[in-house]
């Protein structure tokens, strides 16, 4: 293919995401699963980059939660949603964060909904209006956070104190993306890369020195899927989905795991335990799993934070063999220490993969 | 090993490089219409039989198309004939079942 002609039709692929200035809204379940993932987005965009990050206590879920478990109708989470823009108009900022995925996708279906039947955003205003008083503007840019990290990675790349390499060989680290399906499966047009070509993650993983592995079953669903988890009887099927994908990916020895979903990093890292204790199966090297993290853990590690501020120990996959590959000094002894260096207690460990 | 309550459901993953395909070749060459089927289900959902006995040709055809065998399924057919007349690809399922019976029997 000619490069120009492959270079216009990548840029059909790409999304305007303006360099400053975002209202960031953070997500319901992610600061208990990776709980300084958050924390470390707003330390690295206003400390290390110097970025205008804004966020309010005021903000609430999204109901995205309640909406894809079939428990709330759409237009209740229209005017939830209506809230949250409200608060972004009193605080004088046009360009939108969520840090959840789902709230992304939730967002994109709002705003295109509102776009193809204006008729219900005028009564969804008029709800709002009756229920607290408010009125928004709807954000000029919608941008999931690590479209913000991917926008960013370059500046990150130059400040980095580790690189995705292995400190021993000088090999790029091979790092398996996982991108979460209401990204750009739901709106094609508002990720990086459309649903076919999602860069998002990729880029950063090349950025930082990586290298990203392609596997069959790369684009499945983590194996979440709300209503596959929820209900205890559907558990089996978002094992299997996960499973499915760890058989796929595993002949490419994969060092680590990056994602950028609430869900994908939590369903797998966990179900990484509860396949090792079914099955004896685990896919990391010599009993290990494979580390899974957040692209905020990953940029905080290649800026060279301590792995135990960025709350690696809270993962249930060791992370120890990834950081020994990277050549990040830890202190094994201060894995369970909290703030202020009070012991936060040391988990039972699993029988069938191994944890430190 | 550790009981959840729940565990790995079966796959149900099929690897197509493995299917035997040699005898839907044979029924595709005495019936040319197992080939250009679209799996729309229109011979399905006009089956009397159907109703009844659970066959359905959509399925037959699907499951040799991957190797497996379900020409049992055929055994309620009446041969009416319903489905070559709602058959949007003018295939003669007539043809095509007794070529199946014939095949796998």
């Amino acid at each position: 293919m000619i490069y120009e002609g492959k270079q216009r039709i990548w840029s059909e692929y790409q999304k305007d995401i303006p360099d400053d200035n975002w209202y960031y809204v953070r997500s319901c379940i992610r600061q208990n699963f990776f709980p300084a993932s958050e924390r470390m987005f707003t330390e690295i965009t206003r400390n290390v980059l110097g970025k205008d990050i804004y966020e309010t206590p005021h903000h609430t879920t999204c109901g995205g939660i309640a909406y894809h478990c079939d428990t709330i109708p759409q237009e209740t989470v229209m005017t939830i949603v209506a809230r949250q823009f409200a608060l972004m108009t009193e605080a004088g900022y046009e360009n939108y964060c969520p840090s959840c995925i789902t709230s992304f996708g939730n967002y994109a279906e709002i705003l295109e909904t509102w776009r193809e039947f204006p008729e219900l955003e005028a009564r969804i205003r008029e709800d709002l209006w009756k229920a607290c008083r408010r009125e928004f503007n709807k954000p000029k840019y919608l941008a999931h956070s690590s479209d913000l990290i991917y926008h960013w990675r370059n500046e990150i790349a130059a400040r980095a104190k580790h690189k995705l390499v292995n400190a021993v060989t000088g090999e790029p680290l091979k790092i398996v993306e996982h991108i979460g399906c209401h990204y750009a499966k739901m709106f094609p047009s508002k990720g990086v890369g459309g649903a076919e070509y999602p860069y998002v993650l990729a880029g950063m993983v090349e950025s930082w020195g990586g290298q990203v592995i392609d596997y069959p079953e790369r684009r499945h669903c983590c194996g979440y899927g709300f209503r596959q988890y929820h209900v205890k009887a559907n558990r089996g099927y978002s094992l299997s989905n996960t499973h499915k994908k760890f058989e796929s990916m595993e002949p490419y020895h994969p060092d680590a795991i990056i994602t950028n979903c609430p869900g994908c990093p939590y369903f797998l890292d966990r179900w990484q335990y509860v396949i090792a204790e079914q099955t004896g199966r685990t896919y990391g090297g010599n009993g290990f799993g494979i580390p899974v993290l957040t692209y905020e853990e990953l940029a905080g590690l290649v800026l060279g934070y301590d792995p135990w501020d960025l709350g690696l120990q809270l993962h249930q996959v060791a992370v120890e063999p990834l950081l020994d590959k990277m050549g990040v000094e830890y202190d094994p002894a201060a894995k369970y220490l909290g703030l202020n260096r009070e012991d936060i207690m040391r988990p039972e460990l699993p029988t069938s993969i191994k944890c430190f | 090993m550790m009981d959840f309550g729940f565990s790995l459901s079966k796959s149900s993953t099929m690897d197509l490089g493995k299917v035997d395909d040699l005898r839907f070749e044979q029924l595709c060459r005495l019936e040319p219409g197992a080939g250009i089927c679209i799996g729309c289900g229109s011979c399905s959902a006009s089956c009397p039989a159907g109703r009844l006995s659970g066959m359905s040709v959509r399925k037959v055809l699907l499951a040799l198309q991957r190797g497996r065998s379900a020409g049992e399924m055929l055994q309620c057919c009446m041969l009416c004939g319903k489905c070559t007349m709602v058959c949007p690809r003018g295939i003669n399922t007539r043809n095509l079942i007794l070529s199946i019976c014939k095949i796998y029997d």
